[in-house]
């Protein structure tokens, strides 16, 4: 079974069509448990993401702050393997039909064997992965094999990168391209960076591919102000900290369903 | 004179314009740190060729640092490895009292070139974040040491001479709260706050161009030995031996002796409380091919490329990665490892403390003990260099426990125990 690089493409079509941003959502599998991790990429999805973004888990998430940190230890001391991300992204694409990406440190891949990681995810449904620590010019093999199995390879630009290799990037990378809106790791902040409207024209001055910014959009407001300059807003670490913050999964999955409709509102200038 | 410090023999060709040494090597970093880095090695380059910068470098080398160490025969010590004739290089003596300062030096010029005026560093065992601390109080620059949580604890007087420098250390918290997790805390800050700030690496690892930048800071240990031992015992050593945690003070020996293909480079290895245990950080004996910190190399990790958790008593060689080159010179059979439990270490360490008054540093003492077995195979023809990386002071602690030295367990223990062990060192030599 091929990939759903061309169902993530479209997805991020549509929304464009509508006049509006896509909404891309982040949460690690196998936290709080796999099957609660499951069900809060359900729950997201039915609150408004258009596309889930599964983080696999790792020991040394050095583009996180405390807030997955803390996740990623949860779901690891819980035992959490690359068949539980599988399976996660399996149920969460089976009961929607919406494109999941897998996002995830290299390591585990080269680990897992490329060939094995790309095949086992495409045949669950994946639509492609984002690699923050895979910089291009070392993405030749990974590349081979997600285009083999009809996966999408987005890469990271970030408001250090020069317009030449922002070029280089964007030839190299398919599905959308994951704009850093700040210079620093993953984590909630007051307000976006004003460098990253800035990369988003840089960058969309190299490609058609979509634009998505994301790195410390927490909230509606912030939602509908990256609305008015990228293809898609990310947003990771304000899910996992209403997770954390819940005093049970069910109050943890009403949380975050919440939140994913807050921010569909924004992504649409409604809010 | 000072341009053989750190260029390195143009023979050597490694690593590769993309940082490759063989299969190992390369720059696994985000993209928001691409910039910084390839900024680092093109400030190198321009350095390498800049007569000024070598001047600068080689002023600080002998008149701040103390260089050339000397290299010191320790025949009482020698009498227990198999009668070989033995030399420590004294890195020791070296201004804070590891080899340390040889890179810390050049990076800290290289800061000053490129315009930043706040540093950061890791360390394990203290010896680089006292060595970062001191560079930047001596050039006036910022400077934050991340350090785990446990290491704090162990290597106390390090931090207390850290602050005293004047730097902040940050005690941290996360994963398994050691080296490893030091660096990925460095990493962070330097992704946040990359536009000032310079991320002094202190080992032959990280993205391409640290491991070959350290190591040529680090080449005149190595350039030194060779010069020395060929004036003071007439020939070169069977083996130059030292001990490896990302491999800095290793790679600095042997790579003046790469060429000399009847040298055998021997690099020693944390076995902890041995290999079979899971309690070791015996990188290059037990791991596997993986990517930590930037680079391609030999990793402690699981089946799903989890990096696990390493051991050892010695603060500066608990590490689960080590440098690509160090990769390199092991699958192409130049280099030879070992590896060294803590308690053989810790022997080690006191065989020298009494059998020549010098106290090693835990790390270096794993060069003693491996160097003690490579002198019994050698038997007393044998001739053996050992990069003496750092002293002892900062481990005091650690000793006095493992061996009963404070006053409580003292008055039981060591009197009575120092006759066994006059006893035991004299039994041995015979």
């Amino acid at each position: 079974m091929s990939g759903n690089v061309q169902l993530l493409s479209d997805t991020l079509a549509a929304a464009k069509s509508e006049e509006r941003s896509a909404l891309i959502a982040y949460l690690p599998a196998g936290f709080p448990t796999v099957d609660g991790g499951i069900a809060a990429v359900k729950a997201v999805f039915e609150g408004g993401a258009d596309v889930v973004e599964v983080g696999l888990p790792h020991s040394d998430p050095v583009l996180d702050g405390p807030v997955i940190q803390t996740a990623d230890d949860i779901a690891l001391r819980g035992g959490v393997r690359i068949a539980d991300v599988m399976r996660t992204v399996r149920e969460a694409y089976e009961a929607t039909g919406r494109p999941v990406l897998v996002m995830t440190y290299w390591n585990p891949i080269d680990r897992y064997g490329v060939e094995r990681f790309t095949a086992e995810l495409a045949e669950a449904g994946g639509a492609g992965c984002i690699l923050p620590d895979l910089p291009v010019q070392e993405s030749a093999l990974w590349r081979e094999h997600a285009e083999k199995h009809g996966l999408a390879t987005v890469f990271v630009v970030a408001p250090s990168s020069k317009d030449a290799r922002l070029a280089d990037i964007t030839a190299a990378g398919s599905g959308f391209v994951y704009a850093a809106s700040l210079m620093g790791v993953t984590g909630t902040r007051e307000s976006v960076g004003a460098q990253a409207q800035d990369l988003v024209r840089r960058t969309k001055a190299t490609t058609d591919l979509p634009v998505c910014v994301g790195l410390g959009v927490s909230n509606a407001v912030q939602a509908r102000e990256v609305a008015g300059f990228a293809d898609g807003v990310i947003v990771g670490s304000a899910f996992v900290k209403r997770m954390l913050d819940a005093p049970d999964e069910a109050a943890g999955l009403d949380a975050v369903r919440a939140l994913a409709a807050d921010l569909a509102e924004g992504v649409r200038g409604t809010e | 004179m000072p341009s053989e410090f750190f260029i390195p023999d143009p023979e050597g060709q490694v690593p590769s314009a993309e940082g490759y040494f063989g299969a190992f090597g390369g720059k696994f970093i985000p993209e928001a740190l691409v910039a910084a880095v390839d900024e680092v090695a093109v400030e190198y380059d321009k350095a390498k060729s800049d007569p000024e910068f070598a001047r600068e470098l080689d002023d600080l080398l002998v008149h701040y640092t103390g260089r050339p160490s000397s290299l010191t025969e320790v025949r009482r010590f020698a009498e227990h490895a198999g009668g070989a004739r033995v030399f420590l290089k004294r890195e020791d003596l070296n201004h804070t009292g590891s080899h340390k300062i040889n890179n810390v030096l050049g990076q800290a010029l290289l800061t000053k070139r490129m315009g930043k005026t706040r540093v950061i560093a890791e360390t394990g065992a203290g010896q680089h974040g006292v060595a970062t601390a001191t560079a930047c109080a001596l050039f006036g620059l910022e400077c934050t040491i991340y350090m785990g949580e446990i290491d704090t604890e162990r290597q106390a007087l390090n931090v207390a001479r850290m602050r005293m420098l004047g730097a902040e250390v940050i005690a941290v918290k996360s994963g398994s709260r050691t080296l490893k997790d030091a660096i990925n805390e460095a990493f962070r800050d330097w992704v946040a706050n990359v536009d000032r700030t310079h991320y002094l690496f202190g080992t032959v690892a990280g993205p391409h161009p640290f491991p070959a930048m350290v190591r040529d800071f680090h080449r005149v240990i190595g350039v030194e030995a060779r010069r020395q031992i060929l004036e003071r015992a007439g020939r070169l050593p069977d083996a130059a031996v030292a001990c490896v945690g990302g491999g800095s003070n290793a790679i600095g020996l042997f790579h003046a002796f790469i060429p000399d293909a009847d040298v055998r480079l021997i690099g020693c290895e944390p076995a902890g409380h041995g290999i079979e245990t899971g309690e070791h950080a015996a990188t290059l004996t037990a791991g596997e091919p993986g990517i930590l910190h930037g680079s391609r190399s030999y990793v402690l990790q699981d089946d799903e490329g989890q990096i696990t958790e390493p051991y050892s008593i010695s603060a500066g060689l608990d590490y689960p990665g080590i440098g690509p080159e160090h990769a390199y010179l092991k699958d192409s059979g130049r280099g030879e490892y070992r590896a060294v439990t803590d308690d053989a270490a810790m022997q080690a360490l006191r065989l020298l403390s009494r059998t020549e008054g010098i106290i090693p540093a835990i790390e270096s003492a794993h060069a003693l003990a491996g160097a003690l077995e490579v002198g019994r195979e050698l038997g007393p023809d044998g001739l053996i260099v050992i990069n003496l990386s750092g002293r002892g002071d900062k481990d005091m602690d650690t000793a006095a426990r493992y061996f009963g030295l404070y006053d409580t367990e003292a008055d039981a223990v060591v009197e009575a125990d120092a006759d066994s062990d006059r006893a035991e060192i004299e039994g041995d030599a015979k």
